[in-house]
């Protein structure tokens, strides 16, 4: 089936999230749709699902026009879409999650589960693999979960098939997989839009690129055009993503981490007997796929996680089985992965959440009350030199875009005296400019003579922060390596295969 | 830091000009932001291009207050008043004896029925007021303001009781437990208060700080198991209501607890004289001590919100518990500790019913239904101190005029609770009262678009 | 906790993490507390005796047997097989493995009847009267529980099932009287119960105010609505207004008969044989249907049932007014089920316990409506303790079901899981 967008736009208030796209996909083809976190991809993706209304433009299928209330049209004439956050009932099975909205039922209403589960049998034996119908969602893995949401868009006989970011949480090798089923997918006639930000994807699979900046279709490419030239259309200029830094200057080892496990409310286990060290004046990145163990790592080693294992000894002192309160003391600092869930208090001020980690003590609290003068000379102070745009100390944090929220989060947590500073994610859904700042400060951190763990799933921001690299499979170290390793050896690793040379650093 | 009211908790509270589009939509109180993801508001500002804040002009002082008045928390709060008053001004017309009379006649001389309708809500509502603020049919000003000092004195129970509530809010728990402790905290307060024969004034302290810790421990039950097991302290107190119940009505009728002796009723005896709380204005009136508690809990609240190390906790834990923990507050303890605090409040609501209104002994239903007016109470002062004072003097209004109005025109004191429930709806909800006044919805532009993060497909 | 035993825990799926067990202390610790009980009760409370448990009456065409027990030698026996129970569950931790459900479902039994006994010493226990009027009693708890379980599958906290019941009685007593037709009472009790469902769920989903607020207000609402026309126009004119006829018992021949369950279960009014169906209808519905999936969608996971063309807020108002429906028709109970007149607040905290039964059984139908018999049978056997002389304060009968819940909701008994998105606004862009 022909897909064609015609001059959609999007607007969410003030600002325009899709300006006048167009966008045309024949069936049988892989069409990729390129563009930076926030470029406003998914904005239109679900323009085109029948989520959002767009405010102009129009969706035509084989040259007829389309008016779609919800999703339940979209899906009726033959859109299917596989959410980067799985639309799946994770109580439900399998076959349950793929019936419902399209269910067929028995005499007397009753559901007809036998036809369900034959229905996943059959579309997942046409792409070659299995699927346990009677499973429950929860229980499976997130691969095999993206399968079940691909199998629910194809019963429903789906012709256009959206992949929304599909493999921001699959390995390396899932991702290849993932590959293989579309291709299968496109050969059966299927027409497919492909949403991501991954370059060496695009190149692998797409026929035709369409590049999307700021809301606005900025070009064309074909695979065979260079990831520079890919990356410049993406993000508008030329991507400086190295940041300048000198050779550390190696100090005492500062965080020892010594076979810890962190065992989940499950029982499962996330962290699985770690060990390593990082020194005075170095960056240890943690690098992985999302969800093999970082997050859990980093809230074990602020007190966060429960039923912790082993030791993590920071300039002698041991973190595990302390308080978050006791950490933080021994100078932790924490930027956490998700700012506005962890980080944050939306609505309290910038001032307010400055000091949100300091409210035991001198000098913004005396004697159980707030000094409140003294609060608003450090805020506006930290404002000025974090550089974070705001109308004044008093605004609320949640009114201020991604890359201010996270200078607010850095200003607190660098403005005390650390011994160590963790930061996870440090750059998500952060914009261009406010990410070379906190590169910056995270280095400027490290040349002082803190320790630093920067956990990210960005392989760029890895290479452009990392002294040393330790790459997380499952829960265990796969292995800790120069900063300076080549991506492909990353990314082998990052699937769990051990680098031939052996764990180096 | 000029201004820093406190920005509200989990429930309806604040007094900003948000507060009523965060209980609109819970999940993203303003545009640029709210719960959006970080990728929707990179987009917002775009990549490379970093919040411009020339972009949208700020509005000007005056625009914003006009806006504020015309679409803000006050005109909200009067509208729903005025709306709950008309509800109840239909009830008492329709029920009318005389209106149902003359309205068997109404085609022919309809102007009976609109004069009937006027005399019943017009008497109701006259004796509501007399029964409340003035009674003008009293010759000297001293017999005429009697009914303010009732209404202060209905008033205090429902402000410290509202005060608890409220506190509890802010900390993102519900405390519907008022009852549970309110009769808890009497019951201790009150067997101090008849069982023992302390000095003047020592005895009054002791009993009442026993029924302070009573409500509060009674309510720390709840944020302990909140704390401990996560159990839901909705749940919990609501339970815990009816265990107090069934404890206290078991402890008045067994004899050596709280039943008075030589009687069978279950009641207490009469509190010791030098246990109750004196009278503010003189033995004519009631307006008790209490009253004078009730400010000074008003101004601790206060304290404790907007200006303690305590309060700053509170309200990070109420608004975002995760934060508050990975910024290492001990977010249960914030729960257990309010939880104290609450009860504590709302023990005081009891005590002042034992020591102050009631003192000749009480029996099991002492907590009169203010246990549950202190939501309501709380919730129509949106949660901040002053407010909650201001809105337990309204409903300490209503109460003390019910009772003359069901005395004068023979209203059902009920109409009452109607009225105060359909407040608090209303103000819950200031989209249906602006839909029902025409007034302009804030924001109505913006409003189908400014979440688009809640839709869980996040734009990426 | 060491990593004693590793396992996958979905087999067919390689990529599983390695899982260890996570076991819990709850259980065995609420078995010593309550091994303790039935211990302190024969040591400190010793009730000489022997109890009779009657099983039939005497107009009873087949006639069961009395058991006669022993009471003392009874207890102890219980006891003893109580810290049996709870030594095994400790082993049972300590090993790392869970305390089985069977396990706990014999401990409260063995309890139960401990205690009862005990209780029952010197004289003997109408076991038929005591069973039926436990159901009687738990009719307006299953409606309300049903209703309950049904908003919150939908993801609507429903605190307001007070309210239905109440305004179900008070509909049905009025209308009832004025028609003398107690089917037409039935259907208005239901149409008022759907009303303040409704009430509920406009204000929860058209204008997100917090379900819990308008739960509690509604309460409140509908107490002084109904208690304001119960003064102002029932009270002066009972006669013509508030003397509501009552359905008569209907005895199900050959189901009537049977011995313990005939007259427990088949001589009830029409009431309780429509609760049979509902509870029937309502769980077949809930895991067998294309309604009770989507409910179950909109409950768990809003946005992704809206992502298959769910229409998520409709589907949560019109089940939320079903459950009012559904608990209006329990609250007839209180009126034309018994041919009592309507009284100021005359639920008296049913539509609590009601709740109560909801988050005991788990947010299912069927445990749920055993959770309310089994409220229901406390409060029933204060009744018959009291008539026979009970060693057991009433009030502390009556405290059972609250005080079970709280250690429900705990934790402590079994493990509770709301439906994810339970109480949460849906808000579409």
């Amino acid at each position: 089936m022909k897909l064609q967008l015609r001059g959609i736009t999007k607007r969410f208030g003030s600002l325009v999230a899709n300006d006048h796209i167009d966008l045309t996909v024949e069936a049988g083809e892989i069409h990729c749709l390129l563009g930076e976190n926030g470029a406003g991809k998914s904005t239109l993706m679900n323009v085109l699902y029948g989520l959002y209304q767009a405010d102009e433009g129009e969706v035509l299928l084989n040259d007829e026009v389309q008016h779609f209330e919800g999703p339940g049209d979209a899906m009726a004439a033959g859109i299917g879409m596989v959410h980067q956050h799985f639309m799946l009932i994770p109580v439900f099975t399998v076959a349950e999650n793929v019936m419902l909205g399209n269910e067929s039922t028995r005499a007397g209403g009753l559901l007809d589960l036998p036809a369900a589960r034959a229905k996943v049998n059959e579309i997942a034996a046409r792409f070659g693999f299995h699927v346990d119908p009677d499973a429950l969602v929860e229980d499976l893995p997130v691969g095999v979960q993206q399968r079940v949401e691909i199998i629910k868009a194809l019963s429903r006989d789906a012709k256009v098939l959206v992949f929304d970011e599909p493999t921001a949480v699959l390995t390396p090798q899932e991702t290849d997989e993932l590959m293989a089923i579309m291709r299968q997918l496109k050969a059966e006639g299927k027409s497919i839009v492909f949403i991501t930000h991954k370059l060496r994807e695009v190149r692998e699979v797409a026929d035709r690129i369409t590049v999307i900046r700021l809301g606005k279709v900025v070009g064309e490419a074909s695979p065979t055009a260079s990831n520079a030239e890919l990356a410049s259309l993406m993000v508008g200029r030329a991507v400086e993503l190295t940041v300048q830094k000198d050779e550390p200057k190696l100090g005492d080892d500062a965080l020892v981490v010594d076979h810890l496990t962190v065992v989940d409310p499950i029982g499962q286990l996330v962290v699985n007997d770690v060990s390593f060290t990082v020194r005075r004046g170095e960056i240890l990145a943690v690098a992985g796929v999302q969800g093999n163990g970082q997050t859990e790592l980093t809230e074990a080693l602020l007190g966060l996680a429960h039923h912790v294992q082993g030791s993590a000894v920071l300039d002698g002192t041991e973190l595990v089985g302390q308080s978050v309160r006791n950490i933080l003391e021994s100078g932790v600092g924490f930027v956490p992965e998700d700012r506005t869930e962890d980080g944050l208090v939306g609505e309290f001020t910038i001032a307010e959440n400055l000091m949100l980690d300091r409210s035991e003590s001198p000098p913004f609290v005396r004697a159980g009350n707030l000094q409140r003068s003294h609060l608003a000379d450090f805020a506006r102070e930290k404002v000025e030199e974090f550089d974070i745009r705001t109308q004044g100390i008093n605004e609320y944090v949640q009114r201020l875009s991604g890359g201010n929220q996270q200078k607010v989060v850095l200003a607190r947590e660098l403005s005390r005296d650390l011994r160590l500073l963790v930061a996870a994610q440090p750059t998500r859904g952060v914009d261009v400019g406010s990410i070379e700042f906190i590169h910056k400060r995270i280095v400027a951190a490290r040349d002082s003579g803190v320790p630093v763990v920067v956990v990210s799933t960005e392989l760029d921001e890895v290479a452009a922060l990392a002294d040393r690299i330790m790459v997380m499979y499952r829960g265990r170290i796969v292995g800790i390596v120069p900063g300076d390793t080549p991506r492909d050896v990353l990314g082998l690793m990052m699937a769990g295969e051990v680098p031939a040379e052996g764990a180096a650093a | 830091m000029s201004d820093p009211q406190p920005p509200k908790g989990d429930a309806p509270g604040a007094n900003e000009p948000d507060a009523d589009v965060a209980i609109e939509e819970p999940a993203a109180a303003s545009p640029e932001g709210g719960t959006a993801t970080d990728d929707v508001r990179a987009t917002a500002s775009g990549p490379g291009i970093p919040a411009e804040p020339g972009e949208v002009q700020p509005p000007s002082k005056w625009q914003t207050m006009l806006r504020q008045i015309a679409t803000g928390n006050a005109i909200i709060s009067v509208l729903a008043v005025v709306l709950a008053l008309l509800v109840g001004a239909i009830m008492i017309a329709f029920t009318d004896e005389r209106v149902q009379a003359a309205s068997g006649y109404f085609f022919a001389r309809p102007g009976d029925t609109l004069l009937a309708i006027w005399e019943s809500v017009a008497g109701a509502y006259s004796a509501l007021f007399q029964g409340s603020v003035y009674n003008f049919r009293r010759d000297d000003f001293l017999a005429g303001i009697r009914p303010l000092t009732e209404t202060l004195t209905f008033a205090t129970p429902l402000i410290a009781g509202g005060l608890g509530v409220a506190l509890a809010f802010r900390v993102g728990m519900f405390n519907i437990g008022g009852r549970g402790q309110m009769l808890i905290a009497a019951s201790v307060a009150g067997w101090i208060g008849f069982g023992f024969d302390l000095p003047w004034g020592i005895h009054m302290i002791v009993a009442l700080i026993g029924g302070l810790v009573g409500g509060a421990l009674w309510a720390g039950i709840a944020g302990l198991l909140k704390a401990r097991t996560g159990a839901h302290e909705v749940i919990v107190t609501i339970m815990l209501n009816y265990v107090a119940f069934y404890l206290v009505s078991w402890m008045l009728r067994t004899p050596g607890l709280l039943q008075a002796p030589g009687s069978s009723n279950p009641k207490t005896p009469a509190m010791n004289p030098n246990a109750v709380f004196p009278d503010l204005l003189g033995p004519q009136f009631n307006l008790h001590f209490g009253f004078i508690l009730a400010i000074l809990a008003t101004i601790v609240v206060w304290w404790i919100l907007s200006r303690s190390s305590l309060g700053f906790k509170f309200r990070a834990v109420g608004i975002n518990p995760n934060a508050a923990r990975v910024a290492g507050i001990n977010v249960k303890g914030m729960y257990f500790y309010a939880m104290l605090i609450s009860g504590a409040l709302l023990g005081l609501a009891g005590v002042s019913q034992v020591l102050g209104t009631v003192t000749t002994g009480f029996t099991a239903g002492i907590d009169a239904g203010i246990g549950f007016d202190a939501i309501t109470v709380a919730l129509l002062g949106r949660s901040t101190p002053w407010g909650t004072f201001a809105a337990g003097i309204l409903f300490g209004a209503f109460k003390a005029g019910g009772f003359s109005m069901q005395a004068a025109e023979g209203v059902p004191i009920e109409i009452v609770l109607v009225v105060q429930s359909l407040i608090v709806l209303f103000i819950a909800a200031p989209p249906l009262v602006r839909t029902i006044f025409g007034l302009p919805q804030p924001g109505s532009k913006p409003k189908r678009s400014r979440k688009p993060d809640t839709k869980g497909v996040k734009a990426k | 906790m060491s990593r004693t035993v590793e396992h996958h825990r979905v087999a067919p799926q390689p990529d599983a993490l390695a899982t260890t067990v996570v076991t819990s202390w709850k259980a065995p610790i609420a078995f010593a507390i309550f091994t303790l009980i039935a211990l302190a009760l024969a040591v400190f409370a010793p009730r000489p005796g022997e109890t009779t448990y009657r099983w039939s009456r005497e107009t009873d065409a087949i006639q069961v047997p009395d058991l006669t027990v022993p009471a003392m030698q009874a207890l102890w026996a219980v006891v003893a097989l109580l810290a049996v129970s709870t030594l095994y569950s400790v082993l049972l931790v300590r090993s790392k493995r869970r305390v089985p459900l069977w396990l706990i479902v014999v401990f409260a039994l063995l309890f139960m009847f401990g205690f009862l006994t005990w209780a029952g010493a010197g004289s003997s226990l109408p076991m038929i009267g005591l069973l039926f009027g436990s159901l009687s009693l738990a009719v307006p708890l299953i409606y309300g529980s049903l209703a309950g379980v049904i908003g919150e599958r939908a993801g609507v906290v429903n605190i307001a099932i007070e309210a239905q019941l109440l305004s179900g009685a008070f509909t049905a007593a009025v209308v009832a009287s004025i028609t003398g037709q107690p089917w037409l009472g039935l259907i208005a009790a239901m149409v008022a119960g759907m009303l303040v469902g409704m009430v509920l769920a406009a204000f929860a989903i058209k204008y997100f105010v917090d379900q819990v607020i308008v739960g509690v207000v509604l309460n409140v609402l509908v107490v002084g609505l109904t208690s304001f026309f119960f003064s102002q126009v029932l009270a002066p004119n009972a006669a013509a207004l508030n003397t509501p006829p009552r359905f008569d018992r209907l005895h199900i021949p050959v189901l009537g008969d049977i011995p313990i369950i005939g007259p427990v279960f088949f001589r009830q009014t029409i009431i309780v044989y429509l609760m049979y169906i509902a509870v029937a209808l309502v769980y077949i519905g809930l895991f067998h249907t294309r309604w009770g999936l989507r409910v179950r969608a909109v409950g768990e996971h809003p946005q992704a049932a809206d992502t298959v063309g769910i229409r998520v807020n409709s589907t949560r108002f019109w089940n939320v007014a079903l459950a009012g429906a559904i608990a209006g028709l329990g609250g007839t109970f209180f009126t034309i089920g018994s041919g009592i007149a309507f009284n100021k607040e005359m639920t008296a905290g049913a539509g609590f316990i009601a709740l109560a039964a909801v988050i005991f059984g788990q947010w299912d139908p069927i445990k749920a409506t055993l959770a309310a018999l089994l409220f229901g049978f406390a409060s029933n056997l204060q009744n018959t303790l009291s008539v026979i002389g009970s060693p057991v304060p009433s009030e502390f009968m009556l405290m059972l079901p609250y005080v079970v819940t709280i250690f429900a909701v705990a934790g402590l008994v079994g493990k509770s899981r709301a439906p994810a998105a339970d109480g949460k606004p849906y808000i579409k862009s």
